[in-house]
């Protein structure tokens, strides 16, 4: 057999393949049930505008902390692990090792829980704030390590260039140094940013003033009151409007940046 | 301080004779680990002198460039440039560093800035100058170096010529009171290399202290007040050009010849 014919025969199967399981798909399932109880119009209205005006807004003011607090505490771990002062060093490398070995969940849970009592202090926004502290935490210790990937990825000639031109060492950080460094790292930052909008989901363990909910525990309490599975794929759709337009504007940015490389 | 013996420059009448030499090295040792680089430098610059430093790859000739601005620590040994120890902990590296300007192999200009920005960025933070003065004498050094057209572009908008030409006047743009040029055409496409080296010898002409890695021996010879050739970490041979190059005493130094001339 010609390797051409043979080529299109396999793509044959797998056209034949793809269309055989979507027909399944389709065919087996029961839409006359799933249409009331997944995409029920009376309930999806029922969500608005609450949904977007409450859960969907703190779920973006949520992203928004955990965001910028992880970047700025990752900033500085990473810039303690590439520290010539070892114990800096050994802390920055224990606290990342930890954070990022541990689930978010129970880190969530734990700082919603014991910070309070340990340190006797009730943080701003009460248990959602403390849980934020605890999404914070694992989130830095994760993007720390971006950080210092993208220090490193830096070539040593921008270092020494700038030093030369007698650029204190924090100036040439500044810079020099971690505006390259973060144009590097914006894919896997993208990546990050995107894990914590499906983070703030777990905040719901800290326990939720209704004021508060973010659209995991809106749509579950949706989901209850309801006995309806709509909130579920209205909140799921918000998820996406929030996410798409992000990793939009951010390969757009980032074809931006090319230009000074 | 050691009075310098002979200079080259009271032969040329170049510079003023009196003053202390721009860059004395005495006895300047560097080991790599248990690889030793160079073996007991003892080396001088006077002022308004250009003296170019030839030799085989490896025989150390840049590490001796790098450990003027302490890019490299020295293993042992005194750098002493305009009567200051810079070996000395005790000295302030930044400001030193403002007055030896730097020209590199790979130009190392900072790809996330304008050319203009890379001409003021350390005029502004190291040398604090406001941003109307810094942008004048970045764009009078840009003339200077025939870029001034450029001043807009990001580096890798330009030729490899182009960026080396702006990396001189970057160092320039510090009114650095000597230029040090690291092997500054070898990474140069063959027909981009005349401009620089046509730049290179406006500098001289105006009577700036230079020391110059080169393995362009036409430059040695036509622009050289004195040539140093160094062989395996040590000085060889040094003089006016025209012993050096065209009557080599030491065998290394002829066997080098022979193979680059």
């Amino acid at each position: 057999m010609k390797r051409s014919t043979r080529r299109h025969l396999v793509q044959g199967v797998l056209y034949v393949v793809f269309i055989a399981v979507v027909l399944f798909v389709v065919l087996s399932a029961d839409w006359g049930r799933i249409q009331p109880y997944f995409f029920n119009l009376d309930v999806a209205a029922s969500l608005f505008p609450e949904i977007v005006l409450t859960a969907a807004k703190n779920t973006v003011i949520y992203t928004l902390i955990a965001f910028v607090g992880g970047v700025l505490l990752g900033l500085l771990l990473a810039l303690m692990k590439l520290s010539p002062v070892l114990p800096y060093r050994w802390l920055a490398t224990g606290y990342i090792e930890l954070f990022r070995g541990l689930p978010a969940l129970l880190v969530i849970f734990g700082f919603a829980y014991a910070l309070p009592i340990a340190l006797s202090w009730q943080p701003p926004g009460g248990s959602t704030g403390a849980g934020l502290i605890g999404l914070i935490i694992v989130s830095s210790a994760y993007i720390a390590e971006t950080i210092r990937a993208g220090i490193e990825a830096v070539p040593k000639g921008q270092m020494e260039a700038a030093r030369s031109l007698g650029l204190t060492p924090l100036w040439t950080m500044i810079t020099v140094i971690l505006p390259q460094a973060f144009r590097i790292i914006t894919p896997p930052l993208t990546n990050e940013l995107v894990i914590i909008i499906k983070d703030t989901s777990l905040l719901f363990i800290a326990g939720m003033a209704l004021g508060d909910r973010e659209l995991t525990v809106f749509a579950r309490d949706g989901l209850t009151s309801t006995a309806n599975a709509t909130p579920l794929v209205i909140a799921a759709l918000l998820y996406l409007v929030i996410t798409l337009p992000l990793t939009q504007l951010v390969a757009k940015l980032e074809r931006h940046n090319k230009r000074g490389r | 301080m050691i009075p310098v013996s002979h200079t080259a420059s009271e032969e040329t009448g170049r510079g003023p004779t009196a003053a202390a030499p721009a860059i004395e090295v005495r006895e300047l040792c560097k080991t790599f680990g248990t690889n030793a680089v160079l073996k007991g430098i003892d080396f001088h610059v006077d002022q308004g002198e250009v003296v170019c430093v030839i030799g085989p790859s490896g025989s150390g000739k840049s590490t001796l460039l790098r450990c003027v601005n302490r890019l490299e620590e020295p293993t042992s040994g005194t750098i002493v440039v305009e009567g200051i120890d810079i070996t000395d902990s005790e000295t302030d590296l930044d400001a030193v560093r403002t007055r030896i300007g730097i020209v590199f192999q790979q130009f190392n200009l900072f790809p996330h800035l304008t050319v203009l920005q890379n001409l003021t960025l350390a005029q502004r933070r190291a040398k604090k100058r406001g941003k109307r003065e810094a942008a004048e004498v970045a764009r009078k050094n840009l003339e200077k170096v025939g870029l001034s057209e450029k001043a807009d572009a990001f580096p890798t908008q330009l030729s490899g010529g182009q960026q080396q030409r702006v990396a001189i006047a970057r160092a320039l743009s510090m009114d650095p009171d000597m230029m040090l040029f690291d092997e500054p055409t070898s990474a140069l496409d063959p027909e981009l290399v005349g401009d620089v080296l046509e730049v290179m010898k406006q500098l001289a002409r105006e009577g700036m202290t230079m020391m110059v890695v080169t393995h362009e021996m036409g430059f040695a010879r036509e622009v050289g007040d004195r040539v140093v050739f160094m062989d395996g970490g040590v000085v060889v041979e040094q003089g006016v050009p025209e012993d050096v190059l065209g009557n080599p005493q030491h065998e290394r130094t002829q066997l080098f010849l022979s193979k680059v001339l």
